[in-house]
């Protein structure tokens, strides 16, 4: 038994040590811009840099409104398959986890192949379209997240009676979606949310390949060009990563709080 | 009387039946339009030459030097991250669950685990290189304690090592989430039937838990090789295109055809989903499989 547990104790130390020294090594690394002496001088370099503003402030809003887009997608679909159409519910499973499957270069290939100037749809001809076409595909990206994290929580609802109850005193679809479904699985659409977030925020290809000015390429080019401010971005990315999560696990904790409740 | 009714109450099945499908159909129509149709795009593209016969020339070209040894490179790297982040992820996830450690140890690596498997892309290499890098934290600290420089000895984290090394940083959290499941599912009577029946530990995990858990471990590794494979921007923030893996050489194709071909890029682009779709389907096998013990 106390064999056991020295090896359980060198096993977690072990770990501990690949997954900390990076850690460490990118915040003291961030500290060290100025020569001689530990400073916060690179976050500043990097927080007063305009560039780092726009294009923060850029996928921020692209993350918000993947996030808004993703639940008016999935929630009404995943409701409705729940209530009218189970026998579909494992081709749309299928569908949504797709995007694990095909890695996403391979669909933003696709996209500028199928969207580009000279087709039907020229998607990124115009700075609306390519906007458009990359939010779509942060969307199809979100959705095993987002789709699988509604669907497990309209799991614990009782979608039937809910809505024959909303019917007889006279709801429309709107309001039982809006105002008895949603509320339900309020919980699910913010961990989907949060993870949509983080992938959001930093990601680098789709942005990249179709020519926006998001965060990630602008990580990628300070990466080239700069010594610490790279750093500096990672521990930034790293917090938000970690705020995330850190989101996620407090929501969860508190559906579990009310569900005791009730 | 019901003769006369049914043709109102056909054309009104039809009309809710037409409703029914209605509600997905916002979803279908967006899944079509942005996930199928770009990727058969693809597929399609990987079979036609560029006047628009069908042809395998392109899967033909695949088989070059110069592409294989990419595909190879790509898959050496998949595999390897794969079976170590297996590997490292179990022991991790076995110490947590069936060691005897204090309980608030598992909470933690399992929200690390999350937070780790998350943090990917461009963020992740910067971070190897201030550890690992030629000035890294690790790199001075070796000089400067222990008198070992590390890049005169042969590593060099710019090289496929480096990067292997990298890539265990979302690997093995990801097996971490995956498998935790799992050992939870061994019940605490097999292991005491087993060794009423006088069987020693090494022998109840050859005999019982291994064969149980053997689907998990196989198709995790399966979805780590899918999730390496597909992998682009910390590979390519790392080693720049020091290091020619099949998805940066996809990406050098987009961007500016390199290859001369596009139908060759598509070709590629076949190449990765035909491998990354292999490797996934083992996993949903597997899991199927696994699931049998889990109830």
């Amino acid at each position: 038994m106390m064999g056991r547990r020295f090896w359980s104790w060198l096993a977690v130390f072990g770990s501990f040590l690949y997954f900390f020294l990076p850690l460490l090594g990118m915040f003291m690394f961030s500290l060290r811009m100025k020569r001689g002496e530990l400073s916060f001088e690179a976050y500043r370099v990097v927080l007063t840099d305009p560039q780092f503003q726009t294009t923060f402030l850029y996928s921020m809003v692209l993350a918000l409104i993947t996030i808004v887009f993703g639940t008016l997608i999935s929630v009404p679909t995943a409701y409705w398959v729940r209530l009218k159409l189970p026998k579909l519910r494992p081709v749309i499973e299928f569908i949504t986890l797709l995007p694990l499957v095909i890695p996403p270069i391979v669909i933003v290939f696709g996209y500028i192949r199928l969207y580009n100037t000279s087709s039907v749809l020229p998607l990124t001809g115009s700075w609306l379209g390519t906007n458009l076409l990359v939010l779509f595909g942060y969307t199809i990206l979100s959705l095993p997240y987002m789709y699988r994290a509604v669907d497990t929580g309209l799991r614990a609802i009782d979608v039937g009676t809910l809505t024959e109850a909303a019917q007889s005193l006279g709801a429309g679809w709107v309001t039982i979606l809006a105002r008895v479904i949603l509320p339900n699985v309020l919980v699910s659409v913010l961990s989907g949310a949060f993870l949509t977030f983080a992938i959001v925020i930093g990601e680098y290809v789709f942005a990249a390949l179709l020519n926006l000015n998001t965060f990630g390429p602008y990580m990628f080019w300070m990466g080239g060009n700069r010594a610490y401010e790279p750093s500096a971005l990672a521990v930034i990315a790293f917090a938000i990563t970690w705020a995330c999560m850190g989101l996620i696990q407090l929501v969860s904790r508190f559906s579990k709080f009310s569900q005791v409740k009730r | 009387m019901p003769a006369v009714s049914t043709t109102p109450s056909g054309a009104r099945r039809r009309a809710s039946a037409f409703l029914t499908w209605a509600g997905v159909l916002p979803f279908l129509v967006f899944a079509v339009l942005f996930l199928i149709l770009p990727t058969l795009n693809i597929v399609i593209g990987a079979f036609r030459s560029p006047d628009g016969h069908a042809t395998f020339d392109n899967i033909i070209a695949l088989f070059s030097p110069s592409i294989l040894a990419a595909f190879w490179v790509s898959i050496k790297l998949s595999l390897i991250t794969a079976l170590l982040g297996c590997l490292v992820g179990f022991l991790l996830a076995a110490a947590v669950v069936l060691g005897g450690l204090p309980g608030w140890l598992r909470g933690t690596v399992l929200t690390f685990s999350g937070v780790a498997s998350n943090f990917a892309g461009v963020p992740l290499a910067f971070a190897f290189i201030s550890t690992l890098g030629r000035v890294g934290l690790v790199t001075l600290l070796a000089r400067d304690w222990l008198g070992v420089n590390i890049y005169a000895i042969g590593f060099n984290l710019l090289t496929f090592a480096g990067l292997a090394l990298t890539y265990l940083y979302f690997q093995i959290p990801l097996m971490v989430l995956i498998i935790t499941p799992a050992l939870d599912g061994l019940k605490k009577e097999w292991r005491e039937a087993a060794s009423i029946l006088g069987a020693t530990g090494p022998q109840y995990w050859r005999m019982v838990a291994l064969p149980v858990l053997w689907p998990s471990l196989l198709g995790t590794a399966a979805l780590l090789f899918a999730n390496s494979f597909g992998a682009v921007a910390t590979a390519m923030a790392l080693t720049g295109s020091n290091l020619t893996l099949v998805p940066i050489k996809l990406f050098a194709q987009i961007r500016g055809d390199v290859l001369n071909d596009p139908h060759l890029g598509y070709a590629l682009a076949f190449g990765m989903i035909v491998l990354t779709g292999a490797a996934n389907l083992i996993y949903i096998v597997l899991r199927m499989r696994a699931e049998r013990w889990l109830k």
